[in-house]
């Protein structure tokens, strides 16, 4: 519930009168306010500068500091206001949070100083509105990074007793920790360069005695060629061998780029000792030796720029693929036109849709071979045209790729903008959870509000006070609105999953019968906990469950679990909270199940059972307010 | 043929003209309206000077124009429901609340509403809940009234209810609200027969005095 909606809440609860002629059953106590102040006004004096507000606005979020009784740690008696010895620049944004339930990042604040208010006053910077969200993230981010690079400076100060492998590990990924780093650095670079130019001069023809024809220098000078590839290829092979074996995680080394580029670089010339020189498989063997200039690749471990480039390449891929599908389109819509434009003229080059493919790209990308030429008046007609639409076609997409190009030289941060997407991501999954906490925080109240009824007539108060405090007025009234909804309409509000289960069962089966066994008790805590608990902390019979969980033996006890408790929910609804008592009495098994399974403090001890010790006490965990 | 499209072009601009003004009074009067003043409402209502101010401050919160359109009605209303949808509801609320018919609830429309709801008579309570009920205003309870009222009720509730919502759970509600209320089986239950029959329902009577305590 948004703050400001807060004051609503009476307008809709006098709204909720509409409800009740139509209404077949009777209607829940509504919650009393035990102490009920009067709106009164509070002073926060925040190093000097004083701050009033309604007490009421405070309230409006019971898990921060301002919100909470941990206020009165910082109640001044004589001067009877609350001082904060803490900015009062920032404090201003602070405030502005509990008055409109929006809160906004200061530019000109710094970023670790607001984060540090934020978490003195207990507020989630997950919380920032989207209006200046990005520049809050933007400027967290700058800030790792200077960080981070400050960090790495410091890095290569050698630490003390560093295994030879994690050593070596570091000498191969910065190679400016040791000479012996730079010296393999540079080595294999060097060889790098060497196998790279050796692949291309093999083919260069060298011109021997003029008799016999030009042959490439491959053929010429074989034994030459085969022992550099030879040196070569060793080079490569062990510097990757070492690099397995330095690695602090082999399987991910395995899994990384640059280890694959470095085994299909120096696989083909394995392959190749491998195979003999038999005619039918050289042919597969020669297009094998293709994969060897993948060895240039191997220059991205030196080059900055070229992984920079690849990252780019990967990060664009939604606009290449855009270019490439709006080029697609373009060229089969014109190799069609074409086609049937030149179909009539004689000895046209234009034999076939495919073969107008060629004309196409050559036109699109001004190339202009001139090996295809349109004949006829409308051939010339759509192939200007073709050429212009493929200037526009092309120069669209590109300017973005170069953009985020340059940006991402500039920037350099690869990692951090995976990192960032994650943190994307978490954020609206947190702010998701908070939301859908507001439904399931009735739902979780209700178990608590069924409990609470049935306290109220044992008199026992201090548990009453101690569930009172876990929610605030504002939530329990809000809730008691929902309560005289499903009593209006004699249905109950449920959470995801339960649905999902009920609508399958109501296909099942029945009500199933009254006496549960112990396992099927088990099973109702147990496997119900270890499906919900990971999600809310509001499951339907929830963490009170024995750690000793073990879903294995109960899942086949689940539904019926599950079908007793909605067998207690059907008899609750129609039973006034008086007849609560005095089946809490009875040495009812069934209903036992369903006070182990409410998650508070259990009242009535069920005589001899044996699963109550091991209930342990629930705390109410602290709940971020629902927005 | 050029003097018709002159005439028609000449009307469109005026016509325009007229539009904008009559716009930019709306917009005016929509910006700046303010509430009568304090000592009126409470001459008119059965609120204390203290609890006008507090429902005003969180009125005006909320709307800062002053006046609330169905909307923002209905935005702040499903805010409450979060299961469901409570956007049908919230029309049918919107029309109890709009007395005067004017699209747009004021302040003075919002708390002689609440005044009723919260501090009247048994009396005034149930005709407020029969204006409700009454989408037309024509004096009559429809069984096809009724049953739109039951199913925006319905519809807040959403879909993971416990038991499953069944398309004809409305319908059957609507019967028994009918079988109730509907003395003479004309089909229609008339102002009369709603009061005579909700004062002979204990549950009904003690649940009007449920909220007496809000605010």
């Amino acid at each position: 519930m948004a703050a400001g909606v807060a004051a609503w809440l009476p307008f809709a609860r006098a709204a909720a009168i509409g409800w009740m002629p139509v209404a077949n059953l009777p209607m829940p106590v509504a919650p009393t306010e035990k102490n009920k102040r009067q709106d009164e006004l509070i002073i926060l004096n925040v190093s000097g500068r004083r701050f009033e507000t309604w007490r009421n606005t405070l309230d409006r979020y019971p898990d921060t500091l301002l919100g909470s009784s941990e206020k009165e740690f910082f109640y001044n008696e004589e001067t009877k206001e609350y001082f904060f010895d803490r900015d009062p620049d920032v404090f201003r944004s602070i405030l502005n949070f509990y008055r409109t339930g929006k809160l906004h990042y200061p530019r000109y604040e710094c970023i670790s100083s607001y984060e540090e208010e934020l978490a003195f006053f207990g507020i989630i910077p997950e919380i920032i509105g989207d209006c200046c969200y990005e520049e809050y993230k933007d400027r967290k981010r700058e800030n790792a990074e200077r960080l981070m690079d400050d960090q790495e400076d410091n890095k290569d100060a050698k630490l003390p007793n560093m295994t030879f492998r994690e050593t070596m590990w570091r000498a191969f990924e910065n190679p400016h920790t040791s000479t012996m780093a730079l010296v393999f650095y540079y080595v294999t670079g060097f060889f790098i360069a060497v196998s790279v130019i050796t692949n291309v001069v093999e083919t260069v023809p060298c011109g021997s005695s003029p008799n016999q024809k030009e042959v490439p220098c491959g053929e010429r000078y074989t034994v030459a060629f085969f022992c550099m590839d030879t040196a070569c290829v060793m080079i490569f092979t062990v510097e990757y061998l070492m690099r397995l074996f330095a690695a602090p995680s082999r399987y991910r080394f395995m899994r990384s780029v640059m280890s694959i580029i470095d085994v299909v670089a120096i696989l083909p010339y394995y392959i190749g000792l491998v195979m003999t020189d038999n005619e039918d498989v050289s042919g597969a063997f020669v297009t094998l030796r293709v994969f060897r200039v993948f060895r240039i690749f191997k220059f991205s471990r030196h080059s900055q720029g070229l992984r920079i480039l690849g990252y780019t390449l990967k990060s664009c891929a939604s606009e290449l693929g855009f270019l490439l599908f709006s080029l697609t389109m373009a060229i089969i819509i014109f190799a069609t036109v074409m086609f049937y434009a030149e179909k009539g003229s004689s000895s046209s080059k234009f034999t076939s849709i495919p073969a107008s493919f060629w004309y196409t790209i050559v036109t699109m990308t001004t190339l202009g071979y001139g090996d295809m030429v349109p004949k006829t008046i409308a051939g010339k007609i759509f192939g200007s045209i073709c050429s212009l639409s493929g200037v526009l076609v092309i120069a669209l997409p590109v300017p973005v790729i170069v953009s985020n190009f340059s940006r991402i030289y500039h920037q350099n941060q690869r990692a951090d903008k995976r990192r960032a997407q994650k943190v994307q991501k978490a954020r609206l999954a947190r702010i998701r959870i908070t939301k859908t906490e507001g439904s399931n925080a009735f739902l979780h109240s209700k178990r608590n509000g069924l409990f609470n009824e049935a306290l109220e007539f044992t008199n026992s108060t201090e548990e009453e006070q101690r569930l009172s405090k876990s929610t605030s007025l504002l939530e329990s009234q809000h809730h008691h609105l929902l309560h005289c909804l499903e009593k209006t309409t004699n249905h109950e509000f449920v959470d995801e999953q339960y649905y999902q289960q009920s609508y399958l069962e109501a296909g099942l089966q029945n009500y199933p019968s009254r006496s549960p066994s112990l396992s099927s008790q088990d099973g109702v805590t147990g496997t119900c906990c270890s499906r919900r608990s990971k999600k809310h902390h509001t499951p339907l019979p929830n963490a009170s469950a024995p750690a000793h969980m073990q879903p294995l033996t109960h899942t086949h006890t689940h539904q019926q679990g599950l079908q007793e408790l909605s067998t207690i929910h059907i008899q609750t609804l129609n039973i006034l909270p008086a007849m609560m008592l005095k089946f809490c009495n009875q040495f009812s098994s069934q209903i036992t199940t369903a006070i182990i399974s409410i998650p508070t403090p259990p009242v009535t001890t069920p005589e001899g059972d044996a699963h109550l010790p091991a209930a342990p006490t629930h705390q109410n965990v602290v709940k971020v307010s629902a927005l | 043929g050029l003097l018709l499209g002159a005439a028609t072009l000449k009307n469109t601009l005026l016509e325009k003209d007229a539009g904008d003004s009559v716009e930019d009074e709306l917009e005016l009067s929509a910006v700046r309206h303010r509430p009568e003043g304090l000592e009126q409402l409470e001459a008119q209502t059965r609120f204390s000077r203290k609890e006008l101010q507090i429902l005003y401050r969180g009125f005006k919160n909320e709307c800062p124009s002053g006046v609330v359109n169905e909307e923002t009605f209905k935005d702040i209303y499903s805010q409450f429901f979060p299961q469901g949808d409570a956007s049908t509801y919230a029309h049918f609320l919107f029309n109890a609340f709009d007395t005067d018919h004017n699209g747009s609830v004021s302040f003075e429309d919002f708390v002689m509403g609440l005044s009723i709801l919260l501090r009247g008579t048994i009396q005034e309570k149930l005709n407020w809940a029969f204006n409700l009920y009454d989408i037309n205003k024509d004096g009559y309870i429809t069984k096809e009234e009724m049953l739109d009222i039951m199913k925006a009720i319905y519809d807040m509730m959403g879909k993971c209810t416990y038991p499953v919502l069944k398309e004809e759970t409305p319908r059957q509600h609507v019967e028994v609200f009918f079988q109730k209320m509907d003395k003479n089986k004309d089909g229609v239950v008339t102002i009369d027969e709603f009061i005579d029959c909700c004062q002979n329902d204990e549950n009904i009577m003690r649940s009007m005095h449920l909220f007496e305590n809000v605010l």
